[in-house]
């Protein structure tokens, strides 16, 4: 079995009485979509803000390609090749779709923006950039201010801006949310496509794309991973039963 | 033509014609009001690079505005003086001529820039503005407590600094020399906007999350910004202070810092030529409304408030709507 892309091991985070990652371990392998899923309070978002880098872990390890990576801050983490998209769109809102994908080509990059030169000009950024949003189906919309599009077109900037990185794995904080039914089965087929490029760590409440996509599953609980396991595993462990889908036949 | 283009370029041309007209009916005391604002306008366009493009609200910019003050009026006291600046290990003279002064204010103003910016950028908000207030007027108390540069008195030279091949008392020369740094101060902020560590710092103004999730840091993107802005404004310093041939504290007060955020805001934050707009319509209200009474800033609050409540936009933003954003 090849090395895992992402690998967590042990980590620990209290907030005062209140322990909201309690041992935490687990993998993320080349190929895969690995889900996170749990009710809600069980820390997945702080798990999330731990991995990507914007929460100290109280002990433990986050290893990115082999590499301990808990040190290091959330830019750096993504110049390593993390990609995170967020809950709750985190745009720059004034700004066109165009000019936030090309934010995201500035960063893969991996060097400091250049203080000349035209940033929307024709050239590798702007063809970066421009191959993100015609993969999201954004092409379009290039030109519109992020804040005059739909909930659903905001969505896919976040995964357009990710793509732009070329990321060696995604982080994706409930993708689907807020999606209707339409535009969720479109993402869900992008994901699908897309985990042969990087393996993806998705955080989703919306079942049906969980046991639909992923290729493992881990069942978070207070702060406790209770299983791991592919879907079927996962649906027939009793633990899982009790705490998250609530009926213990 | 946008409405924006055609305004700056009105302005434009309002900034060449005017002093030309002033000369042409002998009003040389209009040119020197125009040699204000157009100095005035560059301090604000220092500003613009750190407030519209990286939102942060310095009000200690009087601290480059005095370093570029004070570089000339130091340097220029030495000179006039014949009282070299040092004598060990190596004897350096005081100098008299601008585009030394000039490169002199910029490099002290950027490093100061850069020591203030290293310090304040690590906090923000409220916190950002009390930081750079208390900078700034750390340079106040020790200008105010320096004699050997006039104190609180302040320090007189007697001749305008010279540029080869101009005659710099010429107050049309001089307004020349002072529109093509403003000008050139434009191109600057013109070409850090459009360029990719404008998209990137403009990006980090609205969601620094957004910017390290790209791999980019704001800390080091706002820093860049900070000196940038700080060095512009040093410029204007040591324009300023030729223009009066006079530097004083007060340069360094937080008043200064509050007129050039003002003037900013007055004209339209993030617009190119906001700052302009701004600068030009201060020094006029100041000439105009000063004529009329003494009181003249209660007028200038009452028009600032006006703006902030009203027209977020500043004059620019009234005028022309708000800012098209190329695609």
């Amino acid at each position: 079995m090849t090395d895992p892309v992402l690998a967590v091991r042990g980590l620990c985070k209290r907030f005062g009485a209140l322990a909201a990652s309690r041992d935490i371990s687990f993998d993320l392998r080349q190929g895969e979509i690995h889900a996170l899923i749990g009710p809600n309070g069980a820390g997945k978002s702080t798990l999330i803000a731990q991995l990507a880098g914007g929460l100290k872990p109280d002990a433990g390890q986050v290893i990115l390609n082999g590499d301990d990576v808990t040190a290091l801050d959330t830019a750096a983490r993504a110049r390593r090749g993390l990609a995170r998209t967020f809950q709750v769109s985190d745009l720059a809102g004034e700004d066109t779709v165009l000019q936030n994908a090309v934010l995201g080509a500035l960063g893969a990059t991996g060097r400091r923006p250049r203080l000349f030169g035209n940033a929307l000009g024709p050239g590798a950024l702007r063809g970066r950039a421009h191959a993100a949003l015609e993969r999201t189906g954004l092409g379009d919309v290039a030109a519109q201010r992020v804040a005059d599009l739909s909930h659903g077109q905001r969505r896919l900037l976040e995964i357009a801006v990710a793509l732009t990185l070329s990321p060696r794995v995604f982080v994706m904080d409930e993708p689907m949310a807020g999606l209707d039914g339409a535009g969720a089965l479109r993402l869900r087929a992008m994901l699908a496509g897309l985990k042969a490029e990087a393996p993806i760590l998705l955080v989703e409440h919306d079942m049906d794309a969980v046991f639909a996509l992923a290729d493992r599953i881990s069942v978070l609980v207070e702060g406790r991973i209770i299983a791991t396991g592919t879907v079927d595993e996962v649906r027939v462990d009793v633990d899982v039963r009790r705490a998250y889908l609530g009926d213990a036949p | 033509m946008r409405r924006e283009t055609l305004f700056n370029t009105a302005l434009c041309l309002g900034l060449v014609a005017f002093p030309l007209w002033a000369q042409a009916t002998d009003q040389p005391f209009l040119i020197t009001l125009a040699t204000r604002a157009v100095i005035l306008a560059l301090a604000g366009v220092g500003l613009n690079i750190a407030l519209g493009l990286g939102g942060l609200v310095s009000l200690g910019h009087a601290a480059f505005f005095g370093i570029g003050g004070y570089a000339m009026g130091i340097l220029a006291s030495h000179a006039q003086n014949y009282d070299p600046l040092i004598e060990w290990p190596l004897s350096i003279e005081g100098t008299t001529s601008m585009p030394v002064i000039w490169l002199i204010a910029l490099a002290a103003s950027a490093l100061a820039a850069l020591a203030i910016g290293a310090l304040s950028l690590r906090t923000s908000g409220v916190y950002f503005i009390m930081i750079t207030l208390a900078f700034g007027q750390m340079f106040y108390y020790f200008a105010i407590s320096w004699p050997a540069y006039g104190g609180e008195d302040g320090l007189s030279i007697y001749v305008r600094n010279g540029f080869p091949g101009l005659n710099t008392l010429d107050p049309l020369t001089f307004y020349g020399l002072s529109l093509a740094m403003l000008a050139l101060g434009l191109v600057v902020a013109w070409q850090l906007a459009r360029s990719p560590f404008g998209l990137a710092l403009n990006a980090a103004r609205q969601s620094a999350m957004r910017a390290r999730t790209v791999g980019l840091s704001p800390y080091g993107l706002r820093l860049t910004a900070f000196v940038i802005s700080g060095t512009l404004t040093g410029l204007a310093g040591a324009l300023f202070a030729d223009l009066n041939r006079f530097v004083s504290p007060t340069m360094f007060s937080w008043q200064t810092s509050g007129e050039i955020v003002v003037f900013v805001i007055l004209g339209g934050v993030a617009r190119l030529f906001g700052p302009v707009a701004g600068a030009v319509l201060f020094v006029t209200l100041e000439h105009v409304l000063g004529g009329v009474s003494d009181y003249w800033h209660i007028y200038l609050g009452a028009l600032l408030l006006g703006v902030v409540l009203f027209a977020r936009g500043g004059l620019i933003g009234s005028i022309c709507g708000p800012a098209v954003r190329h695609d």
